[in-house]
């Protein structure tokens, strides 16, 4: 009995005296911090996916606290979000758009031209091989480096070829600076239309090694409400973002290769087989 | 220097496969209709056009200039018009720009450059501007302008010719020892004036005694000397080279001359002698065409520009489908998924390999077995490297020093667990490399 | 050349060419390919198993291979994981080195419990073959042997050529006993005592692992250093004082030395990669194994020396790193 006292006895003792020791210590090496750092971080999505540019919502949080960074510059918090952060440290609200990102390739396995590739799965490892073994020097090459890099699940790998889904997509732009062929491009949610090629090459080429690339008819430019929706630039088309065509372009134009296409309908497989519906 | 064969640390031993082609002598290949001259055959900055579509050319006339000092000028390898000016497919499986040339038959050469038959009394100077403006690269692989490698601005002592072809199954530099032996050692001699050198060393892999004894019987005339090599991968590696023959480490990231020596290919060298002598420009040379699946492997005088088609037609065809189609060796070539890919500067072997040969790659784990820190040349962890690599820890790859990687695929050949090291190297490298650029951007 | 003979050329297809890495071709080493070799070289051993234990020594090897590879199969069942694994012959492996590590009495569960924690304790909870830090069969006969002391150390006295031998004895195993041999050299060369199933033959063990030093499968350093250790420092606290110990040849050929150095210290994945490191790492198993089997309270130490390295190895790893080829001439030049 008397063990069992002294063991309980000593256990309170030696809990007692380095609960002072780190009371003490915690008096006298205290750090200083703004309280509302800790409000803010709180009030971020909490997704650390470093789309800000910094290293996780604490530290971006305390930018905004410390350095005034506007809160709309995390691409996750919807405008809401960030003008209740703003009006909490009695900042101006600035208007934000939100972005999506886009995978400017329409090339799937069963439309382009690919040779067997045996190596790594990983875009950026098989670029150092044969360019990643597909016929279109341009397109997405499907080993889903993008797809990792997401931290919000919103790309996908079908049939070779990334698709964001962009419900699932807050614009983070992590992928952007994943894909080695510089495909994934930011832009605003709001437009639907997107040219689904990258590649500058003439139409012939293009044709050549893939079923759905841009060759450049200008059915769609000429099939635009106005002249400047969609711009020709070299062989291929560009969507202006200024003045974005309304989804219902892609009907009217009537694509003969379905480069053109709604990036909702592209996310739902709408599109699978490269051919328009 | 002993007679006893040389060797360097580490290394693999393929199975050679040279008897496919090494007793086959070199042929001439016909003339063709057309040619596709890719315009960047060499390292550095790819040479600037003079020609447009619509030109008439003679054989040997220039089609390009050199951009820069560490650019080559390249040119016409037979006369005729030039059709267009398009793209074709590289040997790196980007589609890079090319010159395509038709051949109007007559294959008559231009205005050529003075030949310098009294080379020995020849201004050094003179003989490199010759090197330069013939277009000569190192035609081991690389690529890499040879007079650059003429110019060195650290005293060097030493000149190294390789021959050792220790790739398998490639026998182009063998053949040209064998029957082109004086060429061969006349280039060494001109290289060595350039250099301000009274000798050079051939290093060959002893498992080519008659090319050894060829060039030995001429050598001594012009003060070069024979050395015969350990057959071990990688040889021929210029580093490695240079351990071997001259017992000198290059620094990691270095170049030879900081080891105070030059390495040249010989096929470079004889191309060397060729535009001395005769005042030739570099527009041919010896490729081997060779694996299994193919009917009649051979060496043969291509001109630059000659499709892979054309060349496996020469060739008879083949008897099954390969698994893979290479430019180069099967330990550093290239794979290719086109046969429009054309003969270029570099291209020292166009090489078959069947299904049953060819490697698979797995992601199967690394069981630590150490074979890969055992054959590699440079002393460096593979297996910790790649690991690192995989989990795109690319400062600790730094660390690991995987920049003094050669990537001769020792490691990958090795491994029982098919772990593609090589690729990793590759990314980690360029990976490391971007970074710096950014970092130097800010 | 006519449009007939032009014909006839066949040129590959194009599309079928495989687009790879560099290099295309590749030696023809596999990780079944080892696993294969080194149970060829434990096949003396089992022989010697069998022929000093009878049946029962069958019994429990079959059952212990057997068992790791279904729970191999059955744990990437569970995990979700590609079924292929236990063909690569490491499970196989582990089985029949845990299998070397258990009596001939050892009672059915005890090889099924093993098993258990052999593969999934000690392998398959860290990521499988490749990534455990420790040996899976020596995590498991640890686990045993502090789980089941009293079963794990009753061995069967040999029966050379009898099949159905198994009467237990509890405690005597050679070492068992302080400062004094309890069985012949020549009898523990060739196997003719009590012990664990793989640790009794000297000799079988020694033909199995010059096999493996021939195949280049282990590296020499690994067992020359571990051996020449248990060696020099039994000898050395024989000589001085006969009475703690018996001399250096008996601690050598007793117990799971033999075993553990050739095929359990050797283990590719658990032991450094580079050849100074596995200098140190053969140092270090002999040291702990001569401390524990001199002054510590077990009567054999391999078994807890070489798990000890193996948490070691990535640390001898890191600071075995030579320098790469060209490096000194570079620090040279900075300085």
């Amino acid at each position: 009995m008397t063990i069992i006292l002294t063991a309980i006895l000593f256990a309170a003792l030696l809990g007692a005296i380095l609960a002072l020791i780190i009371g003490l210590a915690a008096k006298a090496f205290a750090v200083e911090s703004d309280p509302r750092i800790e409000v803010v971080t709180d009030m971020l999505p909490g997704a650390n996916c470093g789309g800000c540019g910094f290293a996780g919502c604490a530290d971006f949080a305390k930018a905004i606290v410390e350095n005034g960074n506007p809160p709309a510059q995390c691409p996750v918090s919807s405008a809401e979000d960030a003008s209740r952060i703003a009006k909490f440290l009695g900042m101006v609200a600035e208007e934000k758009e939100k972005m999506v990102a886009v995978v400017k390739c329409s090339g799937g396995a069963s439309t382009t031209l690919r040779s067997p590739y045996n190596g790594v799965n990983d875009c950026r490892s098989a670029v150092v091989v044969a360019g990643g073994a597909k016929g279109c020097d341009y397109g997405c090459i499907g080993f889903a480096s993008c797809a990792r890099a997401c931290p919000f699940d919103a790309i996908e790998i079908r049939d070779g070829l990334a698709v964001v889904h962009p419900d699932l997509c807050v614009g983070c732009g992590k992928c952007v600076d994943t894909c080695p062929k510089n495909l994934i491009e930011l832009v605003p949610a709001s437009i639907d239309v997107h040219i689904y090629c990258n590649s500058p090459e003439k139409g012939a080429v293009k044709r050549k090694v893939c079923k759905t690339a841009c060759i450049a008819c200008r059915k769609c430019a000429k099939a635009a409400d106005s002249e400047d929706q969609v711009n020709i630039k070299g062989f291929l088309l560009e969507i202006n973002s200024d003045n974005p065509p309304l989804p219902d372009l892609v009907d009217k134009a009537g694509c003969p290769t379905s480069a053109l296409r709604l990036a909702s309908k592209h996310a739902a497989g709408d599109y699978e087989k490269g051919v328009s519906k | 220097m002993s007679d006893q064969p040389r060797k360097f640390k580490g290394g693999v031993h393929p199975n050679d496969s040279k008897s496919l082609s090494s007793a086959k002598a070199v042929q001439d290949a016909p003339l063709l209709d057309s040619y596709q001259v890719i315009v960047h055959q060499n390292i550095g900055a790819p040479p600037k056009l003079v020609v447009k579509k619509g030109d008439v050319v003679k054989k040997g006339d220039l089609l390009a200039e050199a951009a820069g000092f560490v650019s080559v000028p390249l040119h016409a390898p037979t006369s005729g018009t030039v059709k267009a000016i398009d793209k074709c497919p590289g040997p790196t499986g980007i589609s890079v720009p090319a010159v395509e040339i038709t051949a109007d038959g007559e294959d008559l050469w231009g205005e050529c450059m003075e030949p310098m038959t009294d080379w020995q009394s020849v201004d050094p100077g003179v003989l490199k501007q010759r090197v330069w403006d013939a277009g000569i690269v190192g035609m081991g692989g690389a690529g890499f302008p040879s007079h650059v490698k003429l110019s060195p601005n650290k005293p060097v002592d030493t000149l190294i010719l390789n021959g050792a072809e220790c790739e398998p199954y490639l026998t182009a530099d063998h053949r040209l020892m064998l029957e082109e032996p004086e060429t061969v050692v006349v280039g060494a001699a001109i290289l060595a004036r350039i250099l301000g050198l009274d000798s050079a060393v051939i290093g060959v892999e002893e498992n080519k005694p008659n090319a050894i004894a060829k060039l030995k019987e001429i050598a001594g005339k012009y003060n070069v000397t024979v050395q015969s090599l350990r057959v071990n991968y990688p040889q021929g590696a210029e580093k490695q080279l240079i351990y071997a023959l001259a017992g000198r480490e290059v620094p990691i990231g270095g170049l030879p001359m900081d080891a105070g020596c030059v390495v040249q290919n010989v096929a470079s060298a004889a191309a060397v002698a060729d535009a001395v002598l005769n005042g030739r420009p570099l527009i041919e040379r010896i490729t081997t065409v060779t694996g299994e699946p193919l009917a009649e492997p051979g060496n043969w005088r291509f001109r630059l520009g000659t499709p892979i088609s054309k060349a496996l037609e020469l060739c008879g065809g083949i008897k099954e489908q390969p698994a893979k189609l290479l430019l180069g060796g099967p330990m550093m070539g290239f794979a290719q998924n086109s046969l429009d890919v054309t003969v270029m500067k570099n291209t020292s072997g166009i090489l078959l390999i069947p299904f049953g040969k060819a490697s698979q790659y797995t992601s199967e784990p690394c069981i630590r077995c150490g074979r890969c820190v055992e054959c590699c040349p440079m002393d460096i962890l593979p297996a910790t490297i790649s690991q690192a690599v995989e989990n795109e820890r690319f400062d600790l790859a730094a660390q690991l020093n995987v920049q003094a990687c050669i990537e001769c695929g020792s490691c990958s050949y090795v491994c029982p667990s098919h772990r593609p090291l090589n690729q990793h190297f590759k990314r980690a490298k360029a990976e490391i490399a971007a970074a710096r650029r950014k970092e130097q951007k800010k | 050349m006519s449009d007939e003979e032009a014909k006839q050329i066949q040129l590959p297809d194009a599309a079928k060419l495989v687009v790879s890495n560099s290099p295309h071709i590749r030696g023809d080493e596999t990780i079944s390919k080892i696993m294969v070799h080194v149970l060829i070289a434990l096949m003396p051993a089992v022989a010697a198993a069998i022929w000093f234990f009878g049946l029962h020594a069958l019994k429990v090897m079959v059952l212990c291979t057997a068992g790791c590879m279904a729970v191999e199969v059955l744990w990437n069942k569970m995990a979700g994981k590609e079924l292929g694994s236990w063909k690569d012959g490491s499970a196989a492996l582990t089985g029949l080195l845990l299998a070397m590590n258990l009596s001939a009495s050892a009672p059915w569960w005890i090889c099924v419990l093993g098993c258990l924690l052999a593969i999934g304790l000690g392998k398959q909870v860290f990521g499988g073959l490749g990534y455990n830090p420790f040996n899976p069969a020596l995590v498991a006969r640890v686990a045993l042997l502090i789980g089941f002391p009293a079963l794990m150390t009753s061995w069967v006295a040999p029966g050379a050529g009898n099949w159905f031998a198994c009467d237990a004895i509890a405690g005597a195993t050679p070492l068992g006993a302080q400062g004094e041999a309890v069985a012949s050299l020549s009898n523990l060369f060739i196997g003719n005592v009590g012990g664990c199933l793989g640790e009794t033959s000297a000799l079988a063990l020694l033909i199995g692992g010059i096999y493996l030093l021939i195949k280049k499968l282990i590296k020499w350093q690994v067992p020359a250093a571990f051996i020449g250790t248990v060696a020099i420092l039994s000898g050395i606290v024989h000589a001085v004082n006969p009475a703690v110990t018996p001399p250096a040849l008996y601690h050598v050929l007793a117990g799971g030395l033999m075993l553990g150095a050739f095929f359990m210290a050797t283990d590719m994945v658990t032991s450094p990669m580079t050849t100074r490191g596995a200098l140190i790492f053969g140092f270090g198993c002999g040291l702990i194994t001569s401390v524990i089997r001199i002054w510590g309270g077990y009567p054999e130490g391999v078994s807890f020396s070489i798990l000890f390295m193996n948490a070691l190895t990535p640390l001898i790893d890191r600071y075995t790193i030579g320098k790469p080829f060209g490096y000194i001439r570079v620090k040279k030049e900075a300085a």
